[in-house]
């Protein structure tokens, strides 16, 4: 028979289009497969943007408005003044239901606006809702600004008069706005700012220091009185020096007092007097004052350039007002000092164990249980790893570290407690199993017949893994190193419990011998949104900084990825024989 | 030089090979190397002649399972010797793999590496060893402009020169060659062979391959194998024009294998 008639041996596309043959051809798969990618990329674009919009807008100087306003429950009329936050669509019924008396003609859905009025010491709270349909007369007076106040949040109202030690220097009525009174207002403060800054650093580096050696001279005198065995002679020289140093620490205190009185003194000479909406007049020093802006009369190249100043702050400053204001330079500071110091011990510690695993234990039973305890250990919860280091580091090995080599601190802790180097091991331990399982599969994955070549030229098996086999299997470390970073760089949970506390301005690196300073408590991103989201006192303040703060570990930590990923491809372009 | 009793470089006596604890995969092979000669070793696929090779740099230690019995003599040690340390026995037995397998290192640091590893950090020395060793294996013309490029970079017969250059850097007496020319195309094969006849005034060299025709180019002995078993040894002339064994007669001529 002739096949032809029997079978379609067409090369052309089958023209009947049935659900059947485009189930077949494979094109609904490529639309899911691709659907998918399309969903984790608007995922993680989408995650970004919210964060950049909400975080960053928090550092933009919007205009400041006035308006009159009449409350809906008891009908007063005031002024206000402030930036506007948030504006948000409530339903009539919500509103009525507080117990507002709205006229319903103006239809279903109101508008309410949150504004940030600061002055918390004059009305007790720095936001409020304000409903649109009950402001008249809006405006944005040239004359109106706001003041960025070290203590009690922002102050917004007009500039009245510029004093020296209590003498008006320059002044203007109210609401009315002359250059030369602000000029004269903007170089007083800079002057401020400026002393400010000396009294700052002689605060942090110089008095600092000086108390860092009076508690070493401390120790040092209860080292001597623990000794026993020391004869007199060296006990009286060694008293003799110890009350020596102190005696010159306190020539060089009583300078630095002297030298800090005066910059009080020069800080708190000028004043000024300001004026809010309402007519309350205060009077503030300039030492009190971060920042003075008019945003009514900024360009948007002045708004631009002050924006990077406060995005500048932000990440270079400690922060202020229980963590609502100022910076998070401390909180950067402390988890990129955490990570990097958590690599340091891990990649050894992973690799070392991991050779072990791979070149020289039995392949059999043990090793394979070994080897699935290992990856499971990647699984436990990381909360279960801090109860661990707070148990075993912190109140185990921390408290003999205490007894054995810093005695004379007792009974305060110096490593008995909760700190760095705890966080540290305790997150190396929570990541090794990453750096082992990479680490493995990379020494498997080089060939053999290079591990044979090192052989045949006489080389022992420690001296192959030494210059061959390591080099080699170095870019699949860097592969668990980047893996225990980006797990590492985000973890949070155990961190609360081994070190990480919610304000230590200090910084564990200084100038202070060791430099290095281990057992010292410090900040840490993750755990810096976690305290100004949930633990803040001032919900409405600390919002956006919990936003700009997340935005920044993801930065922080997409930073030390990429940083780990080019050491890593930089290896790989090095030992690239993988093709063997 | 005449081959006499004084000439034997490597003697093999009743050695047995198993893999897994009872697989043999060499029964009772009983043999000389000669001193400054080339021995090949032909058979077809699977017939052990690697295998044989293997032990005589004692290779096959790394492979789990592996079990030797009798013994390879070299100056009248056996190399088998619980006493023995293996890798100062590789230093004098060198050897070269199937595929070029230089180290992801500079050229000049694969030829260095031998002497490295014997603490040798002298860079004049080195030098000396490394610009030595690339002539002698016919490959520093070549290379000699890019001496701290990658060694990866170079071809594939580049490449085996190379890991030859490599192993005679550190001066060993015997050069066992694993098939040194299969994965290479016909010229590289070529400059191979004439390689292997330079070198054979200065190194007693054992040959593993497949291809007779170069079996008998280059070899002044040849071995056959067959199922493990050492079928027929002796002068490669008389192997090819004349065999004793009947199995021998029908491998060259091509009836199996």
């Amino acid at each position: 028979m002739d096949h032809s008639e029997t079978q379609d041996t067409s090369l052309y596309r089958s023209q009947d289009q049935t659900v059947a043959t485009w189930f077949r051809s494979g094109e609904p798969w490529i639309w899911v497969t691709g659907a998918a990618v399309a969903v984790s990329v608007i995922a993680v674009v989408g995650l970004l943007l919210i964060l950049a919009v909400r975080g960053l807008g928090h550092f933009w100087p919007s205009d400041i408005v006035q308006f009159d306003y009449v409350d809906a429950r008891s009908g007063t009329q005031t002024v206000v003044a402030g930036q506007l936050a948030d504006s948000e669509q409530v339903s009539l019924e919500q509103l009525s239901s507080s117990g507002l008396a709205l006229d319903p003609s103006l239809g279903d859905i109101r508008r309410r606006d949150l504004i940030k009025t600061g002055n918390r010491d004059l009305t007790g709270a720095d936001f409020r809702w304000f409903l649109y349909e009950r402001m008249s007369t809006i405006e944005k007076p040239e004359g109106l600004m706001v003041l960025e106040r070290r203590e009690w949040g922002n102050f917004y109202g007009y500039l009245l008069a510029v004093k020296e030690a209590g003498v008006t220097v320059t002044e203007q009525p109210p609401m009315v706005f002359s250059e030369p009174v602000w000029e004269e207002f903007r170089s007083r403060l800079q002057r401020a700012l400026d002393l400010n800054e000396t009294i700052q650093d002689i605060e942090k580096n110089d008095t600092r220091a000086l108390n860092y050696r009076l508690e070493q001279l401390r120790l040092d005198e209860r080292a001597l009185e623990l000794n026993e065995n020391l004869d007199s002679q060296l006990r009286q020289r060694e008293s003799a020096r110890i009350a020596e140093a102190r005696a010159e620490i306190a020539v060089k205190y009583d300078v630095l007092q002297e030298t800090l009185n005066d910059l009080h003194t020069q800080i708190g000479r000028d004043s000024f007097t300001a004026i809010t909406v309402t007519g309350q007049e205060v009077e503030l020093t300039f030492a009190k004052v971060v920042h003075a802006l008019l945003p009514n009369q900024m360009s948007v190249l002045e708004k631009v350039l002050a924006w990077f100043a406060k995005l500048a702050e932000f990440l270079s400053e400690e922060p202020r007002e229980a963590n609502t204001e100022g910076g998070v330079y401390p909180a950067i500071f402390g988890t990129v000092l955490m990570v990097l110091l958590m690599s340091i011990m891990v990649t050894p510690f992973g690799v070392v164990a991991a050779v072990y695993l791979r070149e020289y234990a039995k392949q059999g039973v043990v090793t394979r249980t070994i080897r699935i305890a290992v990856n499971n250990l990647a699984g436990v919860p990381s909360i279960v790893y801090g109860v661990f280091g707070l148990g075993f580091f912190v109140y185990g090995v921390g408290e003999q570290v205490d007894h054995l080599f810093f005695e004379a601190a007792l009974p305060a802790p110096t490593f008995g407690t909760p700190g760095l180097l705890w966080a540290s091991l305790t997150l190396a331990i929570l990541t090794v199993p990453v750096v082992i399982v990479a680490t493995e599969e990379g020494l498997a994955r080089i060939p053999r017949s290079v591990r044979e070549g090192s052989l045949a030229l006489g080389a022992t098996k420690a001296e192959t893994l030494w210059r061959v086999v390591l080099p080699m299997a170095s870019p699949a470390m860097m592969t668990g190193v980047i893996l225990a970073v980006a797990r590492a760089a985000g973890e949070v949970a155990p961190l609360m419990l081994v070190g990480v506390v919610k304000l230590a301005p200090a910084l564990p690196l200084d100038g202070n011998f060791p430099f290095l300073h281990l057992d010292q408590k410090f900040m840490h991103l993750g755990f810096h949104i976690y305290d100004v989201g949930f633990q803040s006192p001032n919900v409405e303040a600390a919002r956006p900084l919990v936003y700009a703060t997340a935005l920044l570990l993801v930065v922080v930590i997409a930073v030390l990825n990429f940083s780990a990923v080019n050491i890593r491809n930089h290896l790989r372009e090095k030992y690239k024989a993988l093709e063997h | 030089m005449t081959d006499t009793k004084e000439n034997v470089c490597l003697e093999v006596k009743g050695l047995q090979l198993y893999y897994d604890n009872d697989k043999q995969a060499l029964k009772d092979i009983d043999m000389y190397i000669m001193q400054q000669r080339v021995t090949a070793f032909i058979g077809p696929s699977g017939c052990g002649k690697s295998s044989l090779l293997r032990c005589f740099n004692r290779m096959n230690d790394l492979v789990d399972g592996c079990r030797v019995e009798g013994q390879i003599l070299l100056d009248g040690t056996d190399i088998y010797d619980s006493k023995v340390d293996a890798s100062r026995l590789r230093r004098r037995i060198g050897m070269v793999f199937q595929k070029p397998n230089p180290f992801p290192k500079s050229i000049y640091e694969n030829v260095a590496y031998g002497l490295r590893i014997q603490g040798v950090n002298k860079k004049r020395v080195l030098d000396e060893v490394v610009e030595k060793s690339l002539r002698d294996a016919a490959l520093w013309d070549e290379v000699k402009d890019r001496l701290h490029d990658s060694a990866l970079g170079l071809s594939g017969g580049q490449q085996q020169r190379l890991v030859i250059a490599r192993t005679i850097a550190i001066e060993p007496e015997v050069l066992l060659l694993d098939e040194p020319a299969s994965a290479l195309d016909p010229i590289s094969t070529l400059k191979i062979e004439e390689l292997i006849n330079d070198l054979k005034s200065k190194y007693t060299i054992i040959i593993v391959t497949h291809n007779m025709q170069q079996a008998a180019r280059v070899s002044e002995f040849t071995a056959f194998m067959y199922l493990g078993e050492l079928i027929e040894f002796g002068n490669t002339d008389r192997i090819f024009t004349n065999p004793n064994e009947k199995q021998t007669e029908d491998y060259i001529t091509g009836r199996y294998g």
